[in-house]
């Protein structure tokens, strides 16, 4: 076949040039198939394998839509028992005991299901890890965009991406036999003494583990995302803006926050976000180290549980369908503030970096 | 009087510049510090727990001194090349139909925004999920479900694996000059090829990037195994059964009050984080040498 395809191209070019062929005459021609076109038929068609292949492409992505779906339904259907027995109240109300008039929280034996001290307990060590890390966050990424030499920028990027590399479960443990320790022997008894009068801490917790402990693992492993996030939409700040302002005299901090962080600040809301997102979802790491106890304190220092944590340690022991379904409901809540959170981020970044060419190292 | 006031003005701005400077300084060394004290706390505790018996034998029971995570390993082994095979496929063809398909349309959009949704679910949420499609017992009447089973954990981490590889597929693609596509057609390559020989070829360092970064943030994945794979103390290489997973077994010797077992744990971390962090810096180095730079 390959000793004549010259012939033939050499044939068509000098019968091809009839430029504008009648329309019989085209129709005629089609039915022939010219020599090139029979070459291509006997190769096969394309057409059908273009389709194919691009109805392929698209039940891969359309696959997505019904992953999400699935686990929107999912948590849903096997949260049914929950949701008819306790409707929304399941969020913001707890049965009190008869005798000592204390709230039962949860309570798998007597079928007293209540998402109060979860939802707290997420909700207290979250907003302590975005109290840690936020700062220190924007401090790095003032420091690896603006101010840090430039041999150093690469490694130092390298550094903070491998903390987000990091599994949780190692977080975890070094959680456990060092951070927590340390809190328990050295941080807490200074905070009693200091602070103690406020009332958010107290020394009735010997083991070291709560919220506090949760905080600050949890601010550990959002920074890297926060500060990230963070040095991206800095970079996507205009040269001409810090120029801008360097000629009218401002030092390198007036330049930082007049320049850069005013216009990146709607971008840094949104990596914040992203990084609340993160620490309302994170499970393993948690639950090593926030006790695991379904109550409510006001004291930092005390035991805790998280949403997620209810569910890594009682799931598949669930004693009850009941127990199960509230531990599925809590999930769903968490599914849905999850969603929630990462969508307003999503957008806040994107409003920011839009059209600017990503440039994060 | 003036000129004094403005001095002073003058200090106090370079003093607060100075301050900040230092400031900056100090979060990033209070950053580091504990990524430099994890990591040496990591290969501390775990290179003096390493030992040949660690790779070559199963758990021994509680109490005792010995025995390793041999187990533990293959069963990672196995629940990451089940997720693979969910998980990077399914990923690669989503990202290939955003970027060459749906590029600018309606529905690329919503996949891409589903994408980060899922992108953004708790891993935790995903266990329960697993569990109710695959564990439950009342799809048991299927074969393959209605028991704790590798399977299941090797789906839930599968899942987990698509969005990044999907998101990363797309930006690569994206990178890849429109003159190599026209060039593929225009010589009358049918575009199936075109899009598998030419463009994805062309991106295909971005894309082992990307499909490499979601299997080093899945290999560390434990909540997901929870009530899927659930772990096994036992040498297990089937489908079928609980599996055991080097995360897992780290979380259980972790509540372990046998100073051996701790000894263990840290060991089944440093083995893991070296993994995770060979599977970066790979990916790293294929990234700067690669066709295409950049983004990662």
């Amino acid at each position: 076949m390959d000793s004549t395809l010259p012939e033939i191209r050499i044939h068509q070019s000098q019968t091809e040039p009839a430029p504008e062929p009648e329309p019989a005459v085209a129709a005629a021609a089609a039915l022939e198939h010219s020599a090139i076109r029979r070459y291509l038929l006997a190769r096969g068609n394309s057409a059908f394998a273009d389709r194919l292949f691009k109805t392929l492409m698209l039940l891969c992505a359309l696959s997505i839509f019904v992953i999400v779906a699935l686990i929107a339904y999912q948590l849903i259907d096997k949260s049914q028992l929950t949701w008819a027995q306790s409707g929304l109240k399941f969020f913001y109300t707890a049965v009190k005991d008869p005798v000592t008039g204390q709230p039962q929280y949860w309570d798998p034996v007597n079928g007293n299901f209540s998402a109060i001290p979860f939802i707290y307990g997420t909700l207290v060590s979250s907003f302590l890890s975005l109290l840690f890390a936020v700062p220190l966050a924007i401090g790095v990424a003032i420091f690896l965009t603006e101010m840090c030499p430039r041999f150093l920028r690469g490694p130092l990027a390298f550094l903070t991406e491998l903390l987000a590399a990091i599994p949780s479960i190692i977080y975890g443990l070094w959680a456990v036999f060092v951070l927590v320790p340390l809190l328990r022997e050295y941080v807490n008894p200074a905070l009693v003494k200091t602070l103690g009068w406020t009332g958010f801490f107290t020394d009735d917790n010997p083991t070291g583990l709560g919220y506090m402990a949760t905080g600050i693992i949890l601010a550990i492993m959002i920074l890297p995302i926060i500060s990230s996030l963070t040095r991206e939409v800095m970079t996507a700040v205009p040269h001409s803006q810090r120029e801008a302002v360097l000629a009218l005299g401002a030092t390198r901090w007036e330049m930082i926050r007049m320049g850069v962080l005013r216009n990146a600040r709607i971008g840094i809301v949104g990596a914040v976000i992203l990084g609340l997102g993160r620490a309302l979802g994170e499970t393993m790491a948690v639950t090593m180290v926030i006790g695991n106890t379904p109550e409510v304190h006001k004291s930092l220092l005390a035991n805790g549980a998280s949403m997620a944590s209810v569910i890594a340690n009682e799931f598949a022991e669930a004693t009850s369908d009941l127990h199960r379904s509230a531990l599925v409901e809590i999930g769903l809540a968490l599914f849905v503030v999850t969603i929630i959170v990462n969508a307003i981020a999503q957008l806040l970044v994107w409003a920011v970096t839009r059209g600017t060419p990503s440039q994060a190292h | 009087m003036s000129t004094s006031t403005f001095q002073l003005r003058s200090r106090f701005r370079t003093i607060t510049d100075h301050a900040v400077t230092v400031l900056a300084v100090v979060a990033t060394i209070l950053v580091i510090v504990p990524l430099a004290v994890i990591f040496a706390e990591l290969i501390y505790k775990g290179v003096s727990s390493l030992n040949w018996d660690f790779f070559t034998k199963v758990p021994v029971p509680e109490g005792e001194t010995g025995g390793g995570m041999a187990n533990a390993i293959v069963g990672s082994a196995i629940l990451l090349g089940l997720a693979s095979c969910i998980g990077i496929p399914i990923g690669i063809g989503s990202g290939v139909y955003l970027a060459e398909f749906g590029r600018g349309t309606k529905l690329a959009n919503a996949v891409r925004f589903t994408a980060d949704v899922l992108n953004g679910v708790p891993s935790i949420v995903m266990g329960v999920t697993a569990y109710a499609l695959i564990v439950a017992p009342h799809v048991s009447f299927l074969p393959f479900l209605g028991h704790f089973s590798a399977l299941s954990g090797g789906v839930a981490l599968g899942i987990m694996m698509i969005p990044t590889v999907c998101r990363s597929t797309e930006e690569m693609l994206l990178m890849v000059p429109h003159a190599v596509r026209e060039a593929a057609l225009g010589l009358g390559v049918p575009n199936w090829r075109s899009v598998l020989s030419i463009t994805v070829k062309t991106a295909s360092p971005g894309i082992i990037t990307g499909c490499m970064l979601a299997f080093a943030r899945v290999a560390g994945e434990t909540a997901p195994l929870l009530f899927t794979a659930l772990g096994n103390q036992f040498w297990s290489t089937s489908l079928n059964e609980p599996i055991a997973a080097l995360p897992l077994q780290i979380f259980i010797y972790a509540n372990s009050p046998y100073e051996d077992q701790r000894r263990m744990a840290w060991a089944g971390a440093l083995v893991l984080i070296v993994l995770i962090v060979l599977a970066v810096s790979l990916v790293r180095y294929v990234t700067s040498r690669g066709v295409l730079k950049g983004n990662s």
